[in-house]
């Protein structure tokens, strides 16, 4: 049923060339819905395709579907600032990001995809003696879970960064630096994963909008979409903003609220940034793109929205931090921005669980941040429906822990930056 | 940016104000009676409706009063505000019918 692609390889590639580019094939089919699944993925995003390949490639389920309402990775994968990072506080996230992590060092070989993983090391500036405590506290976690951490000094960072202004209105203590932490290109995730998955096996399906919940004795039985009722055994719910309304289909709440986030990208320049630096108590996250954009993420809005685009004061004010940090960038234009929905629990941490209805998981919940972990995402959540039963390093992610109190606090943990 | 009209201050810039969440929700009288999984649903778990959304603002840099609103979460547009305690202004059917 799946069509086999030919790899992708410098061959492919000069073999291509010589023929003018004219013969290359699309990179995955046009599913269109059968009538049931053994699992149907909802979301084509990085993590619902993720989960869909890992599915396929190690749990051995590829009857497999991917529902997506729009276009592939065009939600928050096609939305997010790109960084990739595991120095989380809490030993459970520090298992959950870890994983990801690694995932990610071996992930372009994996998919036969290159998906531009580059891990060029990441600042988490400090600008007050309280951030100092808190780096130093975060920083020693992380070393103490194995994951790479280093303290570097105001010197240091100076070497790293040229044209950083250290002395200014959010002056440069010092920083927390992983030099495993980098950027990877977003679309290419997705569009990794997707072609993956569908040689594989798995079905990808755009254009198809879940409008409910087919459920029996508590127990979920398939979804009503925009292209018709589609049957299965297993549901995975992965659609970051719009969780919430998913789960109301359900007739279910979450302890999660959704919020417009917003990003914005410079016109690209030559080479000037080859770190991520970020910025947490101000909210100024930068990297440059491989194309030589300035990549800036901003804070999100404080009220609860779907609009997809976000107050003009949130820009003003990460713009002014980013001007004040980097005085050489104040006369660049911005090309660009944007905003996405981000579903945020009130412990900054995701959820990756079992819900109230039988056979019905849900993997969300991960807020302003959930890019960097899209393979080790995709990979516990595949693992965990297969087995019935959640892997042992998405068990803390429990939605039950908003009952029993046994949160994963990352939100005060790391002020605001996640 | 929003234009929220504060029942006491009139029509101020939304820079003025804070978001606090969703309104109408009451503090159990019996908190000591509560299971987890009642106190978890009052501590944590919300509507989130792409929709119509019943909520509660403060006048943070004005009068410092609280006062509730209702928004559209998926446009954004402002139906109604109110003092606590007053009536909740009811909405026509096309108010409420707006598309998610």
């Amino acid at each position: 049923m799946a069509v086999t692609p030919k790899p992708y390889s410098i061959f492919s590639l000069a073999r291509n060339a010589l023929n003018y580019h004219q013969g290359w094939q699309r990179a995955w089919r046009d599913a269109e819905p059968k009538r049931h699944y053994e699992v149907v993925i909802i979301g084509g995003g990085g993590h619902g395709l993720a989960t869909a390949y890992y599915l396929a490639r190690e749990c051995g389920i590829r009857d497999v579907a991917v529902v997506e309402k729009g276009w592939l990775g065009g939600g928050n994968t096609g939305r997010n600032t790109t960084i990739v990072r595991s120095n989380y506080l809490w030993d459970e996230s520090a298992g959950l990001y870890e994983h990801a992590m690694k995932l990610w060092e071996g992930l372009s070989a994996d998919l036969n995809y290159n998906v531009m993983f580059s891990q060029r090391g990441l600042l988490h500036l400090a600008h007050s003696v309280h951030d100092m405590q808190e780096i130093g506290r975060r920083g020693n976690a992380i070393y103490l879970n194995g994951i790479d951490s280093e303290f570097v000094t105001p010197q240091q960072v100076r070497e790293m960064v040229p044209f950083i202004n250290l002395d200014c209105r959010y002056p440069v203590h010092g920083a927390l630096l992983q030099k495993r932490g980098g950027t990877a290109r977003h679309d290419a995730v997705a569009w990794g994963y997707a072609r993956a998955a569908d040689n594989l096996g798995v079905d990808i399906i755009q254009n198809c909008e879940v409008t409910g919940f087919q459920i029996e004795d508590n127990t979920v039985k398939g979804v009503e979409t925009t292209r018709g009722r589609i049957g299965a055994k297993k549901i995975g719910c992965v659609v970051a903003g719009h969780c919430s309304v998913l789960a109301e289909m359900a007739g279910f709440r979450l302890p999660i609220e959704s919020f417009p986030l917003q990003a914005l990208v410079s016109e690209p320049v030559k080479p000037v940034l080859d770190c991520v630096v970020m910025s947490g108590a101000i909210h100024a996250y930068i990297s440059q793109s491989d194309k030589g954009e300035l990549v800036i993420g901003a804070g999100s809005d404080a009220y609860l929205s779907y609009s997809q685009r976000g107050g003009f004061d949130i820009i003003e004010h990460t713009v002014g931090s980013i001007v004040e940090l980097y005085p050489i960038f104040s006369r660049l234009k911005m090309l660009r921005q944007w905003g996405g929905i981000v579903d945020v629990t009130v412990d900054r941490s995701p959820l990756i669980s079992k819900t109230p209805v039988n056979n019905l998981f849900f993997n969300c919940g991960w807020g302003t941040g959930g890019f960097k972990a899209t393979p080790g995402s995709g990979h516990v959540f595949a693992h965990s429906i297969k087995a019935g039963d959640m892997h042992p390093i998405a068990e803390p992610f429990s939605i039950n822990r908003f009952n029993t109190g046994a949160l994963i606090d990352e939100g005060a943990a790391a002020a605001v930056a996640h | 940016m929003l234009l929220i009209k504060c029942p006491w201050c009139g029509y101020r810039d939304q820079s003025e104000f804070s978001a606090q969440g969703e309104a109408h929700i009451e503090r159990p009288e019996n908190p000591h009676d509560l299971d987890e999984e009642q106190w978890g649903d009052y501590l944590f778990f919300r509507k989130n409706p792409k929709g119509v959304h019943y909520e509660r603002w403060v006048h943070v840099h004005g009068c410092r009063r609280w006062f509730n609103v209702i928004r559209n979460t998926a446009t954004d547009h402002i139906h109604a505000t109110y003092r606590p305690g007053d009536p909740i202004p009811a909405l026509s059917d096309e108010e409420t019918d707006q598309p998610a």
